[in-house]
This record gives C-alpha cells, sequence and structure tokens, in this order.
C-alpha cells in the first residue's frame, strides 16, 4: 500500500476544514425556469429531443409523486426542502454543438483537470501521468500495475459533457453513453429495462427523479462481453440552486461482466443542494457486476453550514441464475447521506455483495446500508460495513436481509464495524433480518469501539503526528473494504479517508 | 562524557492524582546502558511514558533534558523525532495496518520531521529486510498487520526490529526480554548490542539478570516508589538476584 504516505503527506498539506473540491466554475449556463410543474418536465425532455414514451412516463413519475410524502424513519434531521425554489435543469451553453474534447468548453475541462479527471484519453494511453510507474511498489514491495485504461463520462450539472474511449468500447459491442443519448440511439433496450428495478412509484425521491432526471450514464455489455475497460462516470454540481438527478442504468447480458466507477465532487456553498439520484443494475444468467462509489460531495463547513443532501436510490437486480452483483462505497462526503444499495437476488444461485466505508466528521449525518432480498433457491449475500464517526457527526447502519418464502438454502453474512473518533459522536446499527424460510442461514456480526489512545500513542511514539496516527489506524480499520476497490480507486479513497477525518482529533 | 539525558527532580502522577515518579535523578551520558531493575508496580513503565511524552502523565516537577534539549517541552512526535525511542513492554496491536506499512510511515516521519529525505519504497524495504534477517524475523511477517496474532516473543522482536530501523539516540526498553525463549534472548540481545554505540545511550528496565548476561550494562539502579534508591555496577544486579527487594520497599516507604 504504497499511498499511506502520500495519504500522510497529503493531511499535512490540507488546513482543517477545507473541502479540496470546493472551486466553483464560472460558466454560462442554460436552465429551466425555477420550480417544478409539468412545465418543467416538457421543458426537460424537449431538451433532450426524447421519444414520447419517454415524457409520458416522466409525467406519470410526476403525478404520482405529487401524492406522495417525504419520508421521515431515516435517522437524519435537515429543514424541509422547498422543491419549487430549485433548478431542475442546468447545462453549461454549448459554444456550438461539441465534435470532439477539443471543442468542449475549456472551463469544463479545467474543472476536471483540477478534479484529476483524465478526459484526455491521449494522455493516458501515453501514461503521461505516471512515469515512475515501475518505481510504485506495495506494502510487499512488489511492483504495483501500471495505470490501466478507464472510461470516463462526465456529468457536468445536468449533462454528460464528455465520454471518452467511444470507440474502443465500440469495438467490444459495448454500449457506454450519456443515458439522454441512449434514448435517442438505443431506445428500444432503454425502455426495455428503465424502471424495472427502481419503479417509478418506488420511494419519494427515487420517484422526483423519474420525473426529472436530466441525464446519467447508461451502459450495456452484449451476452458473453467482458468490458475491456473500467467504466467510470464522474458528477459534478456546479451551479448554485440546483438540483442534480442523474439516472445510471447498466445492464450485463448473459455472461457478461463490467466493473463500474462513480465519483461525485461539489463547490462550496452555504446553501444546501439536493441530489437524488437513481442507479438501476440488471445482471443477466451468469453475468457480474461490480459496482464501486467514492462519494465526495461538499460535506458543509466547521459549523455545519452548507453541504449537499444527498438522498439516493441504488438497487441492483440479479435477475438471471447465477448472476452477481458487488457494490462498493467509501462514502465520506455530503451534510446528509440516505443511501441504501441494495441487491435482488432473483436468480437462483445468484449472489449479492456490499462493502461499505461511510466516514462522518463535523455536522455529517449518514444512514446508509443495504437490502439483501432473497427470492431465488441458494442465493447469498455478504454484507461489510465499516462506519467511522468523528467531531459531532451521527452514522448509521440500516440494513435489512430478507429471505422469501421459497427462497431454499439462502445465505447471508453480515460484518458492522463501528468505529468512534472522539466522544461527540455517534454510531447506530439497525437490522433488520426476516427469514419465511427456515432453511435460511443469517449471521450477523458487530462490533463498535472507541479509537484506542494507546494505539494512537503507539503511533505517535514511533514519529507520526496525531493525524497521521489517526489515519493509519483508521485505513488498517478499513482495509477489508478497501480491498474491494479497483486499485486506482483504492489509493484516491485512501487519501480521501485521511482527509475526511482532519480536524477530527485533539 | 557528554550528558545525552539528564532527569532532575522528577515527579509525575496520573489523571487519578496518584503520584507515581516522586523525586527521580538520572543521567546518562553518550555511550552508556543503563538498567533499571525494581519491584512491580514501582513506576518503571511509568518513567518509560514520562520520558517518551504519553498523555495522562503530569509531571508536575522537575526537569529532563535530551542533548541539553528540554524534552518535556516537545511533543510525543517531536521527541520521536530526536530520537526517543520506546520498546514498549506491551506493544500494540494495528489491524489491517501491514508491519511494513507501519514501518514506512514511521520512518518518514521522522526524517520528514527532521527536514531529511524520505527513503524511497524499494530502499526501505530492502533495509528492513535487512535488520530482519539479523533478527530471525520472517520476511512475511512484515506483511502481517503490526502484531496482530504475533506470539509474546515475536512481538519484541518486532520492537527491536523497529529500534534498529529508527537508530534512536535514546533508547528505553522496557522488559524486553519478557515473554522470549533463551534463543530469542539472545536473538534480540545481539540486536541490541549491534545498536550499541559512542553516540546512543539506552534504558534497560528489566526484572531480570538473564537479559543482563547478554546485555552487560554499564550501571544498574534499583527503583522503588518512584526513584532510584541505590545505583552501582553490573554486579549489583547478581546481588538483587540472591537477595529481593525488599530491603528498598521499607526503605523507600
Ligand atoms: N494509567 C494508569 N491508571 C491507573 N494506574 C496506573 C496507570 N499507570 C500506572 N498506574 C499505576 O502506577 C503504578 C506504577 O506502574 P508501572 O507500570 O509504572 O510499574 P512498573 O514498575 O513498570 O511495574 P512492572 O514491573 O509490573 O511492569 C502501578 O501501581 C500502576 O497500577
Ligand atoms: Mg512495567
Amino acid at each position: 500500500m504504497a499511498a499511506v504516505q502520500e495519504t500522510i503527506d497529503r493531511v499535512k498539506d490540507i488546513d482543517v476544514d477545507q473541502y479540496r473540491y470546493g472551486f466553483e466554475t464560472v460558466i454560462e449556463s442554460e436552465k429551466a425556469p425555477k420550480g417544478l410543474s409539468e412545465d418543467t418536465i416538457r421543458f426537460i425532455s424537449a431538451k433532450k429531443n426524447e421519444p414520447a414514451w419517454m415524457l409520458e412516463w416522466r409525467l406519470e413519475a410526476y403525478r404520482r409523486w405529487l401524492t406522495m410524502t417525504e419520508p421521515t424513519w431515516a435517522r437524519v434531521g435537515y429543514p424541509k426542502i422547498d422543491y419549487q425554489d430549485l433548478y431542475y435543469y442546468s447545462a453549461p451553453k454549448p459554444k456550438k454543438k461539441v465534435a470532439s474534447l477539443d471543442e468542449i468548453d475549456p472551463e469544463i475541462l479545467k474543472t476536471y483537470e483540477k478534479l484529476g479527471i483524465p478526459l484526455r484519453e491521449v494522455e493516458i494511453l501515453e501514461g503521461v501521468e505516471r512515469p515512475a510507474a515501475a518505481a510504485e511498489t506495495d506494502a510487499d514491495g512488489e511492483a504495483v500495475a501500471p495505470r490501466t485504461k478507464i472510461a470516463v463520462d462526465a456529468v457536468f450539472d445536468s449533462v454528460s459533457v464528455a465520454t471518452t474511449f467511444k470507440e474502443e468500447l465500440k469495438k467490444a459491442g459495448v454500449i457506454f453513453m450519456p443515458i439522454s443519448e441512449a434514448l435517442r440511439e438505443h431506445p428500444d433496450l432503454v425502455q426495455k429495462y428503465l424502471g424495472t428495478v427502481v419503479p417509478t412509484t418506488d420511494n419519494y425521491f427515487a420517484t422526483l427523479n423519474s420525473a426529472v432526471f436530466s441525464d446519467g450514464s447508461f451502459v450495456y455489455i452484449p451476452p458473453g462481453v467482458r468490458c475491456p475497460m473500467e467504466l467510470s462516470t464522474y458528477f459534478r454540481i456546479n451551479e448554485r440552486n440546483t438540483g442534480q438527478f442523474e439516472r445510471t442504468l447498466i445492464i450485463a447480458d448473459k455472461g457478461a461482466y463490467v466493473s463500474y466507477l462513480e465519483g461525485c465532487t461539489a463547490p462550496q456553498r452555504d446553501e444546501n443542494q439536493l441530489h437524488a439520484a437513481v442507479v438501476e443494475l440488471v445482471a443477466l444468467d451468469d453475468a457480474e457486476i461490480k459496482y464501486s462509489t467514492v462519494q465526495n460531495w461538499y460535506p458543509g463547513n466547521s459549523e455545519g453550514v452548507g453541504g449537499i443532501y444527498n438522498f439516493v436510490t441504488k438497487r441492483g437486480d440479479c435477475r438471471g441464475a447465477n448472476s452477481k452483483i458487488s457494490w462498493t462505497q467509501v462514502e465520506t462526503g455530503s451534510a446528509i447521506t440516505w443511501k441504501y444499495p441494495s441487491c435482488i437476488l432473483r436468480g437462483d444461485n445468484s449472489s449479492g455483495e456490499f462493502y461499505s466505508i461511510a466516514i462522518s466528521n463535523g455536522f455529517q449525518q449518514v444512514d446508509s446500508g443495504t437490502k439483501m432480498i432473497h427470492l431465488g433457491k441458494n442465493t447469498s449475500s455478504r454484507i461489510i460495513s465499516k462506519g467511522i464517526a468523528a467531531g459531532k457527526s451521527q452514522n448509521t447502519y440500516r440494513g435489512l436481509v430478507s429471505a422469501h418464502r421459497k427462497a431454499s438454502g439462502a445465505r447471508n453474512f453480515t460484518a458492522c464495524d463501528s468505529l468512534l473518533i472522539g466522544d461527540k459522536c455517534g454510531a447506530h446499527t439497525v437490522p433488520y433480518i426476516e427469514a419465511k424460510n427456515s432453511s435460511a442461514v443469517f449471521e450477523h456480526e458487530a462490533t463498535t469501539s472507541k479509537i484506542s489512545e494507546d494505539v494512537l500513542f503507539y503511533c505517535i511514539q514511533r514519529g507520526l503526528s496525531q493525524e497521521e496516527a489517526v489515519g493509519l489506524v483508521v485505513n488498517g480499520f478499513v482495509k477489508d473494504v478497501l480491498q474491494q476497490l479497483p486499485m486506482e480507486f483504492a489509493v484516491e479513497a485512501q487519501k480521501l479517508i485521511s482527509i475526511s477525518l482532519e480536524g477530527s482529533v485533539g | 562524557m557528554t550528558a545525552l539525558l539528564e532527569i532532575k527532580g522528577l515527579h509525575a502522577e496520573i489523571a487519578s492524582g496518584r503520584k507515581i515518579i516522586q523525586g527521580l535523578d538520572l543521567t546518562v551520558n553518550k555511550g552508556e546502558i543503563h538498567a533499571i531493575m525494581g519491584p512491580n508496580g514501582a513506576g518503571k513503565s511509568t518513567l518509560s511514558y514520562v520520558l517518551a511524552g504519553k498523555p495522562g502523565y503530569e509531571v508536575t516537577a522537575g526537569e529532563v533534558t535530551l542533548n541539553g534539549e528540554d524534552l518535556l517541552a516537545m511533543s510525543a512526535d517531536e521527541r520521536a523525532a530526536k530520537g526517543v525511542f520506546l520498546a514498549f513492554q506491551y506493544p500494540l496491536e494495528i489491524p489491517g495496518v501491514a508491519t511494513l506499512t507501519f514501518l514506512r510511515a514511521a520512518f518518514n516521519a521522522q526524517r520528514k520531521a527532521r527536514g531529511e529525505a524520505e527513503l524511497s519504497s524499494p530502499d526501505l524495504i530492502k533495509r528492513v529486510r535487512e535488520i530482519a534477517k539479523t533478527l530471525n524475523i520472517d520476511a512475511d511477517m512484515l506483511k502481517r498487520p503490526l502484531n496482530v496474532g504475533f506470539s509474546g516473543g515475536e512481538k519484541k522482536r518486532n520492537e527491536t526490529l523497529q529500534m534498529a530501523l529508527l537508530q534512536p539516540s535514546l533508547c528505553v526498553l522496557d522488559e524486553t526480554d519478557s515473554g522470549l525463549d533463551i534463543d530469542a534472548l539472545k536473538v534480540v540481545a545481539n540486536g541490541v548490542n549491534a545498536l550499541r554505540a559512542a553516540e546512543r545511550g539506552m534504558i534497560v528496565i528489566t526484572h531480570y539478570q538473564r537479559l543482563l548476561d547478554y546485555i552487560v550494562p554499564d550501571i544498574v539502579h534499583v527503583f522503588a516508589a518512584g526513584r532510584i534508591v541505590r545505583t552501582g555496577g553490573a554486579d549489583l544486579a547478581r546481588e538483587l538476584e540472591a537477595t529481593g527487594y525488599a530491603q528498598y520497599q521499607s526503605e523507600a516507604a
């Protein structure tokens, strides 16, 4: 783990309470009129040149949403959101129609550069970013593989601005494009799967998303294809008072495999911003989807002012036999996180995994976990959750494991570990278990511990500063989950973990 | 002879207000090895913590200098960077952090604090492996999380490894011999002896002459009830083995 030292350097360089991605990009944008109405939805749909059925689908969701009430069961508190005081669509105004990366507004490219997200394929191909790849070694002194190729779809406010490696993916038969484009180019595929995992009626935020989502990524991996590279989407909220509602749909056809990464940042603002995304995954027979997230939305300042409200619905459907869906998440940002990536284990012998690191500091509130719904025969699931609470934050794991009446041979293993740093924060574990089939075997382990002063002193006696010591111990605590991330992401996540714990001690 | 460590009139207590160190004077010159022996609960480990700057131990009187600098004014990590090393009586476990990762973090943190260049990973790994070999530490152990599941003897060897890597100027060894079998004792003692140097001083806390057969001290102190009650040469340790501490405990009380 070559990154530990980097992590430590990084921590040293940054002042407490400085969100590294908190800059704003000044750019002309085109917005829908403020507020939510059927007209707003028609505006969005028209902007996107959507097929008529899509508009109908949205309007239906909107009408449904009007009848729903905001959920209050999560352990999070926030002032009432005024849904009429938001913009639902904001697109960077194109200088002209964009045909290649060179024509994208340089301000946007600069933004992604600052974020460290490679949009220029050529640079990655030539390995410009890491000339000394050979010198990189992990903890065992073995050389670490040089940077792998990652195809990136960058979403800026409501609109996808660039997708890299399109040609190469096309050769493999992989479809990876903004969902707005997929609606025009592959309407049948989208229509076949959209809303089949998270129906428009699912929950308050998902229904809202169905009505107003503006963009997101669409992935289709044809039968038997192993996607030749990692696919990645970076979401960036830039505009003020703009809700971001992305919609991601990933389908792995029979025997296909894909690993998908999602990263998110936002500028630093005093007011709260709403983020309500929906992610749907479909794995057919023998297919596997690995979905990793590093969520780093702006968490608000040290007084608890500002930050993103992150209300996300993520669900995977193991629709085919022997299919597998694996969620890995590193949640460090947002003022409020409300998020339960789940698996529906419908196919026989299918399996679901949830690996989570959720860190809260300052005044952050995290209510996150997973649902594993066992429907098919001999299905299995595994949940490893690591919660770290510091500052005055509240960190809740909420999980459901259920076995349907017909789900014979269902197995689950759950391990929830919480680590407390300081004595003004809280960690809570809320597991629900429902086994309607007597052959189900569900195991649950949970621990809560305070970071050990003696261990910290041991590190400090060897020369580490207090913050370096905390970073090291926490990185050790979450190691099992970090290992699930693709290498590139693991390094980034490690840095982020240390940074997000800044000012958590002393 | 130049003094490396000077302790004068030291008093220290724990959070409850209980006084543990009560009027301690000790000078360790460069190149010297001092052995400290004394009954359980006398305050030997407490002394090591006070020198290392562990939170929760308050110095109420006295002064401590290292190479003439006020040690008590420094934070614990500064003291480490200045060369204070404590081989713990009970080394701590850090789950999920590979031993090598820990060693690298510590080594480079100290270098950085001293304004020196960090060592590249391959160079550091090479250095660690060389030391590990002399201490009979298996290369596989370096990949394991620090001290997790290590046997008592393995932990003590690991402390010695860290000490040899960090090359401190003041080594405080707190019962490094406990938990070691005869062979391991020799290996560790050889490791410690290899660190004997004109610029370095050591305080070896132990209950047994056995260790001092291998690490021969220049000076032996009897520590009871929070202070040094007798000082002698290497033969004092042998005498103690025969007589025990009874006389000193009553003296101190
Ligand atoms: N943090 C603490 N809280 C309560 N008591 C403490 C603490 N630290 C030390 N003590 C007490 O102070 C006294 C001295 O302890 P210390 O560990 O320094 O003794 P020692 O000389 O190292 O003994 P041993 O030979 O058994 O290792 C003991 O009575 C111990 O219980
Ligand atoms: Mg002791």
